[in-house]
């Protein structure tokens, strides 16, 4: 596995406060498990399919089959979903997501209170580093995931740079360790 | 204002009369008060004047900082670290530094734009005298400078009356600016409302520039039938000598015309354009070509095919005069903004200057007389064109598939790349002579070359991409129509009440710079969507230009299909990046024309009146600029909605409202003083969209307003619920928002939003004569 805690657009420096790389995806899925509200924020990329490999798209409706985490598709993503049968998903902006949970008053999709811990992958590499940023300013008591394949510093934490297939594999282990001890199921 | 006083002294003046000794006269500002319309309370704001106005619609759009680093390092202070909640050296919040750093960005936006004008100004009056007269559109125009007789309550009639209201920009340009120095302002809400008012600030000096250059230039005059000119790689006939002037400011341009009008040499050589200069040139004279926007400059500089280079300012590649060198292309800069470390020659004869230049004796020269810079450029060019031989560095395929096989897939080119071309996997190929992958990242190139810059082998990934797209590219010509200046009057009549009363869905403005996350082609098919469903399009700056880039089946672009009048299914091309406030004057002269209301000074009920009533949605889908962020602070103050692509949401800082929140979206009904609830309209300030998909859905969303009449208002929920439907698959879940009373429901949709209301506990709701200002209370209910 190719581990480089740098940003991977190279002048992207986030500044003394970065995020903690996740070196083993058995901790990615420690945390999800742990998390007593969190929430999945997928954008438009997802539906794209990246090289030697399926779609993340794919990958997000696995996650959200063996955990119970409600998934904001931000943009068109959510025709994307809709299409594959998946229709427990919120269409939203990211930037309305990302304003939202800045907001420690928000209570959520469904009125039941802040989350605790907000996924984020498929957007675009840029905009997902400045929402994170946001979200790292303002939010009182907000972690973030980044779990594309690239290090997204201003994240809580995030995935190193990784290659398509070390990327495959970590979320092959995120799922089977999550699904192995299901939080809870809704399908 | 009485600023601009005439003072004379005469020691001594001998007349037939007699002689007069001493004799001191002070003329100050002679008042024309030929225009009877009263003035309303704020003509010439201060910074502060428009505050409360401000802190209106930033209570409703509260702002969401996206800081790009947890640091300030603007002050020997620092750096300071401002994440979590700490404080920088001076005190200052991350809150307030990022709203600092909008402000900054829309000084330097402002700023250009009034030196734009101030060169103008200056150079017009010097050449053609100070009573030259404004006139925008003949009879068809009354109001010539609309936003400057919002904002200063002037009328200006001739080129000198417009320095007023220049001075009163460049003060507050410098105010404003001086507001972000340390130890200045501390609030992030006053640095917000600073940044809207030197973007209105911003709104005077560009409409100045193009006033003036619109009367005195003869450029076309709110002529909607204003030429259509070639665009495109391949539009110059570079068997001729050719000349590529890229920039903003029109004037050597204009000196390269004027000499090859007056020496008979038009149709002899080729000159074409890149970015806005190119748009004004055309303006000038339609024979002139445009090559692409801002993100051309590169790909034309190194394909050789211009001989001459003439550069004045803004958005002008740093390193022009280096890559123009690669390549043998004598340069010519012509702005005392833009020297690029040349030789100031203006004194020297334009003989020895063509001599200098075309025995390559220098690079280049900088020339600040127009005029002598457009007879060095047209006499240089056609000795240098035969030597140069349209000498290229663009690589050959046996160079670029070496390269690919000497590349160590190091990924460093794709980090670098800001839209993550797959630059690596196109050297894969490359290997073995295949250039597909990099012809399709030649679409998607925004020509900044940052790939090549960081690649440690050197090697000229940009010109590989241009190699690859090479045939495609020069086989490009498009049609687009010239800009075409202000809305005339008489249009304003026809569309102003189906406007206001929503019955025409919408006015979409797209505008702004070239930095597309995905190439060209989107911003043609938005223009495309809004078009067909009988929106008024306006555009100008590169997106104009981006938008005549795609043909249908029958070879047409989106300009020979619409017509260019402001009406409903219109496609307006205004012009360039000084061309914006037409679009913003539009708004004001709908309120004034089709409204009556008094616009003299009298800005926040105006501003009132266009954020409540004009459905009107600014696009920047490729903006990259500060010019960009001042653009869009003109139109937030406005109560405009300005979307920016994926990319503009490093302008660190979004105005967003909240659907969610109910207490937001409560306006006065002026009728009875009652607050009434008019849903999300419109529901955002400025945003970002991530994809093409979600900009059209929401463009439709936000030209909603709370005026609008029922069937208005289920035109526009038609158009939205369609297009989101389309582009997301599903019905959207915040209809119940925008449904006042059962009028409202499209009737092809009835039974499933009957179903939607029902689900959300819908209850009808009145529709108000709305206004946020208190004092536009007709009645007390």
């Amino acid at each position: 596995m190719s581990v480089k805690a740098e940003p991977w657009q190279t002048a992207e420096i986030a500044g003394p406060k970065k995020a903690l790389v996740i070196m083993k995806p058995e901790v990615a899925a420690a945390m999800m498990k742990r998390a007593k509200r969190p929430i999945l924020v997928v954008g438009n990329l997802a539906t794209k399919a990246d090289s030697d490999t399926g779609k993340m798209i794919d990958y997000t409706i696995r996650l959200s089959k063996v955990i119970d985490i409600p998934v904001v598709a931000t943009a068109h993503t959510v025709r994307e979903f809709v299409k594959q049968g998946f229709r427990q998903v919120t269409q939203m902006s990211a930037m309305d997501i990302g304003n939202r949970l800045k907001d420690p008053t928000w209570n959520g999709l469904d009125g039941k209170g802040p989350y605790d811990v907000a996924l984020f992958m498929g957007l675009p590499y840029y905009t997902e580093f400045v929402i994170l940023s946001g979200l790292k300013h303002f939010s009182k008591n907000l972690k973030t995931i980044s779990l594309d394949r690239y290090y997204n510093p201003h994240a809580t934490w995030s995935f190193p740079n990784l290659k398509v297939e070390d990327w495959n594999q970590s979320f092959e282990i995120i799922i089977n360790n999550i699904g192995g001890n299901k939080r809870n199921v809704n399908f | 204002m009485t600023k601009k006083t005439t003072h004379m002294k005469i020691e001594e003046l001998k007349t037939d009369i007699g002689i007069i000794k001493n004799l001191e006269i002070s003329i100050g500002k002679i008042v024309d008060d030929s225009w009877v319309e009263p003035e309303g309370r704020t003509p010439f704001p201060s910074t502060v004047d428009l505050r409360e106005w401000d802190f209106k619609l930033l209570q409703r759009y509260k702002p969401f900082y996206l800081p790009f680093c947890d640091v300030c390092c603007l002050c020997t202070f620092g750096k300071c670290d401002l994440s979590g909640d700490k404080k920088g050296a001076c005190g200052l919040n991350m809150a307030a530094q990022q709203s600092r750093i909008v402000l900054l960005a829309c000084c330097i936006g402002a700023a250009t734009h009034t030196a734009h004008a101030r060169h103008l100004v200056d150079h017009l009056i010097e050449k053609y005298g100070r009573n030259i007269p404004l006139d925008q559109g003949g009879l068809t125009i009354d109001i010539d400078a609309p936003v400057t007789c919002l904002v200063c309550g002037i009328k200006p009639k001739t080129l000198k009356d417009v320095e007023e209201a220049l001075d009163w920009a460049e003060e507050q340009v410098t105010h404003c600016l001086s507001a972000t120095h340390t130890g200045q302002e501390g609030g992030n809400l006053d640095f917000e409302s600073k940044a809207f008012h030197v973007g209105m600030a911003d709104q005077v000096g560009m409409e100045i520039a193009d006033l003036i250059q619109i009367s005195v230039l003869d450029f076309p005059k709110a002529d909607p039938e204003a030429p259509l000119v070639e665009l495109g790689f391949g539009v110059a006939d570079v068997k001729k000598p050719t000349i590529l002037v890229i920039g903003h400011n029109v004037p050597s341009s204009v000196g390269i015309i004027d000499y090859m009008t007056k020496n008979k040499l038009i149709g002899k050589v080729e000159v074409v354009g890149i970015c806005c200069t190119a748009h004004d040139l055309t303006r000038y004279n339609p024979s002139a070509k445009v090559i692409g926007p801002i993100s051309w400059q590169l790909k034309y500089i190194r394909s050789g095919l211009a001989d001459l280079i003439v550069v004045d300012e803004q958005c002008i590649r740093a390193d022009t005069l280096e890559e123009a060198q690669k390549v043998k292309t004598p340069v010519i800069a012509s702005s005392p903004k833009n020297c690029l470390n040349l030789k100031n020659r203006t004194n020297d004869s334009a003989k020895e200057l063509v001599a200098d230049l075309v025995a390559g004796k220098v690079p280049g020269v900088l020339i600040l007389d127009p005029d002598k810079a457009g007879e060095v450029a047209v006499e240089a060019v056609m000795a240098v064109a035969p030597r140069r031989n349209k000498f290229s560095i663009i690589a050959d395929i046996e160079e670029i598939t070496a390269a690919g096989q000497a590349c160590t897939g190091c990924n460093e080119c794709i980090r670098a790349c800001p839209n993550n071309q797959p630059i690596p996997e196109a050297m894969k190929v490359a290997a073995e002579g295949n250039l597909k992958l990099f012809a399709e990242i030649f679409d998607n190139c925004v020509g900044c070359a940052r790939c090549e810059s960081a690649c440690p082998k050197d090697f000229p990934l940009h010109s590989f991409m241009v190699k690859a797209g090479e045939d495609k590219s020069l086989s490009e010509k498009f049609l687009m129509r010239s800009g075409r200046g202000a809305i005339q009057d008489v249009e304003i009549r026809n569309v102003g009440g189906p406007i206001v009363l929503g019955e025409i869905p919408g006015v979409v403005a797209i505008v702004g710079c070239a930095n597309y996350p995905d190439g060209n082609k989107a911003v043609a098919e938005i223009v495309e969507e809004f078009a067909k469903r009988r929106f008024i399009v306006v555009l100008s700056g590169c997106a104009a230009m981006s938008a005549a880039m795609v043909k249908d089946e029958e070879g047409k672009t989106i300009y020979e299909k619409y017509p260019g009048g402001f009406e409903a299914g219109g496609v307006l091309n205004v012009g360039s990046c000084v061309s914006n406030p037409h679009i913003a004057g539009a708004a004001i002269k709908i309120a004034s024309i089709f409204a009556k209301r008094n616009l003299r000074g009298n800005y926040e009920e105006i501003a009132d009146y266009i954020h409540n009533r004009v459905g009107a949605v600014g696009l920047a889908w490729g903006a990259m600029s500060q010019k960009a962020a001042s653009i869009a602070a003109g139109f937030w103050r406005l109560g405009v909605p300005v979307i920016v692509g994926p990319h503009g949401s490093k302008y660190r800082r979004m105005l967003l409202g909240r659907a969610d929140q109910k207490e937001d979206w409560y306006v006065y009904d002026a009728r009875t003083g009652d607050k009434v609830y008019t849903g999300p309209t419109p529901e955002h300030l400025f945003t970002t969209a991530e994809s093409k998909e979600e900009a059209i859905v929401l463009i439709a969303k936000l030209c909603m307003r709370p005026n609008d009449t029922t069937r208005g208002r289920s035109m526009k929920l038609t158009h939205y619920i369609d297009l989101h439907k389309r582009y997301y698959g599903v019905m959207p879940d915040d209809i119940h928002l925008f449904i006042r009373n059962k009028m409202d429901i499209p009737i092809t949709m009835k039974p499933e939003i009957f179903k939607i209301l029902d689900e959300n506990d819908w209850k009808e709701m009145r529709i108000p004569d709305p206004t946020l200002l208190e004092r536009m209370v007709r009645k007390r209910g």
